[in-house]
């Protein structure tokens, strides 16, 4: 990024000072050297979102923002519907309540070592992925409607998971306020076969080994020790939620001229919150976020299911359940007033600090977990929220490291099966559905997430607790 | 003549042609190289698709998203499309068959046609342009 774009604040804070439309000052949290990686556009949207009505406090960029729609990646934007707030369907995106899961094993290294390939082999069968895969579940229009407003509370009713499963999920598992009928019928054919898979892209299950602890204490209070094997799950809510992001994108766009909203960029599509478009695109995403919730928690089922026969021993538990897609109403002190204000994070985290009531007892003292990806032959990161990310950033931290490479040079640069082959090398199994989609998601087509990581915790957003390396990794 | 546009998180996909109908044929066929080899994708199945916008970029937007919700709903890959538009309306059919990963060696799944890098324009050469990025 140009240095002239922004002004140094801090070692990890930079300001773009309100000028022209700006309502609000823009705040990006960075080091010297992921500020001079990012694309001038990234200054160029936050400029743009902090130009929209009803923002408050600020237009914030976490570590690991580039280039998105409308919103950064990595893009955070609260707005205030007693000001006129807006809603924006390009500050949630189109894979709505995209998120992370971890569970617990129960298990170490020695338990699952000679065994590691057939556990591979089990994941890689139970769970659908890639291209044109099915669930298990074919739902009827009412049953889809169901898991639309029960999310992971509908699936643990339907027998997939246990009760104590809800309080490790944001919003104890469903989103309340969500609507079906704003969903197009469009976004629910898309979704009758596709409850508990897994997707593509970027999206995986992993078996992960804990390889360092950096705080004790918190770590104990989530369960963690050296050496824990872990499972994480990266997907989201699939066709339903893209078909909302499409649906609402062209609606609000259509609307906005109508409206005489002018928009600095197209993908930046917004409506009133008091506004029809705005208040049915609130009901459509809460699905949307719905949706996620309940993949997420029929794959879960999936997994204990796999690992029940193939590992007995194994106790399946979750860690905790984060979404980085999404636009919530929360309450935050604005100018020193609580407010309930509607905060987009859009490939950001919820980072929410100690406190707060939205967490679990076990966990109410400590601080929010906050799950960080990695690529397939790198680190992932557990961290927790600050007792500052409130003042920070509204309560919200970074999602994972963006792409260095497009996937078209990713796969004249490498093939898939070499891919694999050399991860496999490094102890890390790979089962795929596509050689060539290896290839796009190769780890040297991604930043160095840890960097991302660093910076958060340095710059007081969410610190560290653990770093987990792959073992095994299934991918769509 | 179809091509992919570098766009850093995504893809961009674009169609160039004498006509704005073949243009967004085009595109179409970008779209499906971003997801197989289309040239393994055989066009034995008929698939009609309509749509309406009132513009012709957001058309085009619509015309991809429209074949991005056939595919998942059918489990189909496309290879070979004929569109005709009239004013704000798209008629089309798509020809493909049923998606066999192992055979068409589908890479990834696209969410969506977006609004970003969207355009329809005829250059100055007479050419149509069609283009946006899809988000993978």
């Amino acid at each position: 990024m140009d240095r002239k774009l922004v002004k140094q604040r801090s070692d990890y804070k930079w300001l773009l000072e309100r000028s022209g439309k700006m309502r609000v000052d823009g705040i990006i949290y960075a080091s010297e050297a992921l500020i001079a990686e990012m694309d001038n556009k990234v200054a160029e949207q936050i400029r743009n979102v902090a130009s929209l009505p009803g923002i408050v406090a600020a237009s914030f960029a976490m570590p690991d923002a580039h280039w998105g729609y409308g919103f950064c990646i990595g893009g955070v934007g609260a707005f205030d519907p007693g000001q006129d707030g807006i809603i924006s369907a390009g500050g949630v995106g189109f894979d709505i309540a995209c998120g992370v899961r971890t569970l617990h094993t129960g298990l170490k290294l020695k338990d699952i070592e000679h065994r590691k390939a057939d556990i591979a082999d089990k994941l890689f069968g139970r769970i659908p992925a890639g291209v044109g895969s099915t669930g298990k579940l074919k739902l009827t229009p009412q049953k889809l409607d169901e898991v639309l407003t029960g999310g992971a509370v509908w699936a643990v009713e339907q027998g997939f998971g246990i009760p104590r499963d809800l309080r490790f999920i944001e919003s104890g598992g469903r989103m309340r306020g969500a609507d079906p009928a704003y969903v197009s019928k469009e976004a629910k054919k898309r979704q009758e076969e596709e409850m508990g898979t897994l997707g593509s892209g970027n999206h995986y299950l992993e078996v992960q080994q804990v390889i360092e602890i950096y705080d004790e204490p918190v770590a104990k209070a989530f369960g963690i020790e050296l050496g824990d094997i872990k499972i994480s799950i990266h997907c989201g809510s699939r066709g339903l939620g893209h078909q909302i992001g499409t649906d609402y994108l062209k609606q609000m766009t259509l609307a906005a001229k109508s409206a005489g909203l002018e928009l600095p960029e197209r993908e930046l599509a917004c409506a009133p919150l008091d506004s029809q478009v705005g208040r049915s695109y609130l009901s459509a995403m809460r699905s949307g976020i719905n949706c996620a919730l309940a993949n997420r928690q029929i794959l879960t089922h999936l997994v204990r299911e796999a690992m029940a026969e193939i590992l007995p021993q194994a106790d399946i538990q979750l860690l905790y359940d984060v979404s980085h897609n999404t636009c919530q109403e929360e309450e935050h002190s604005i100018d020193g007033k609580k407010k309930k204000v509607f905060v987009h994070r859009k490939g950001a985290t919820r980072a929410f600090g100690p406190g707060s009531p939205d967490l679990p007892e076990e966990y109410r003292t400590i601080g929010q977990p906050v799950l960080i990806g990695g690529t397939m032959g790198t680190a992932s990161y557990i961290l927790v929220g600050g007792p500052q990310s409130e003042s920070l950033s509204l309560g919200s931290s970074c999602h994972g490291a963006g792409r260095q490479m497009s996937r078209t040079a990713a796969t004249k640069q490498w093939h898939g099966k070499d891919v694999a082959r050399k991860l496999e090398q490094q102890g890390i199994l790979i089962r795929s559905a596509s050689v060539r989609g290896l290839a796009e998601e190769a780890p040297g087509a991604y930043k160095d997430v840890s960097e991302v990581v660093e910076v958060s915790h340095a710059a007081g957003l969410a610190t560290k607790v653990a770093k987990l390396v792959p073992l095994i990794c299934v991918k769509g | 003549m179809w091509e992919h546009f570098h766009h850093l998180a995504d893809i961009g996909v674009r169609g160039t042609a004498a006509t704005i109908e073949e243009a967004f044929e085009d595109a179409a066929f970008a779209l499906m190289a971003v997801i197989c080899d289309p040239g393994k994708v055989v066009p034995k199945t008929a698939v009609e698709i309509r749509c309406d916008a009132p513009e012709p970029d957001i058309l085009l937007a619509d015309w991809l998203n429209a074949l991005i919700y056939e595919m998942d709903v059918r489990k189909m890959l496309f290879s070979k499309f004929r569109v005709h538009i009239d004013g704000e309306t798209l008629s089309a059919v798509a020809w493909g068959e049923k998606a066999d990963p192992a055979r068409h060696q589908t890479a990834v799944e696209v969410k969506a046609a977006t609004y970003m890098e969207l355009k329809v324009v005829k250059t100055s050469d007479g050419q149509w342009i069609a283009q946006c990025v899809v988000d993978v």
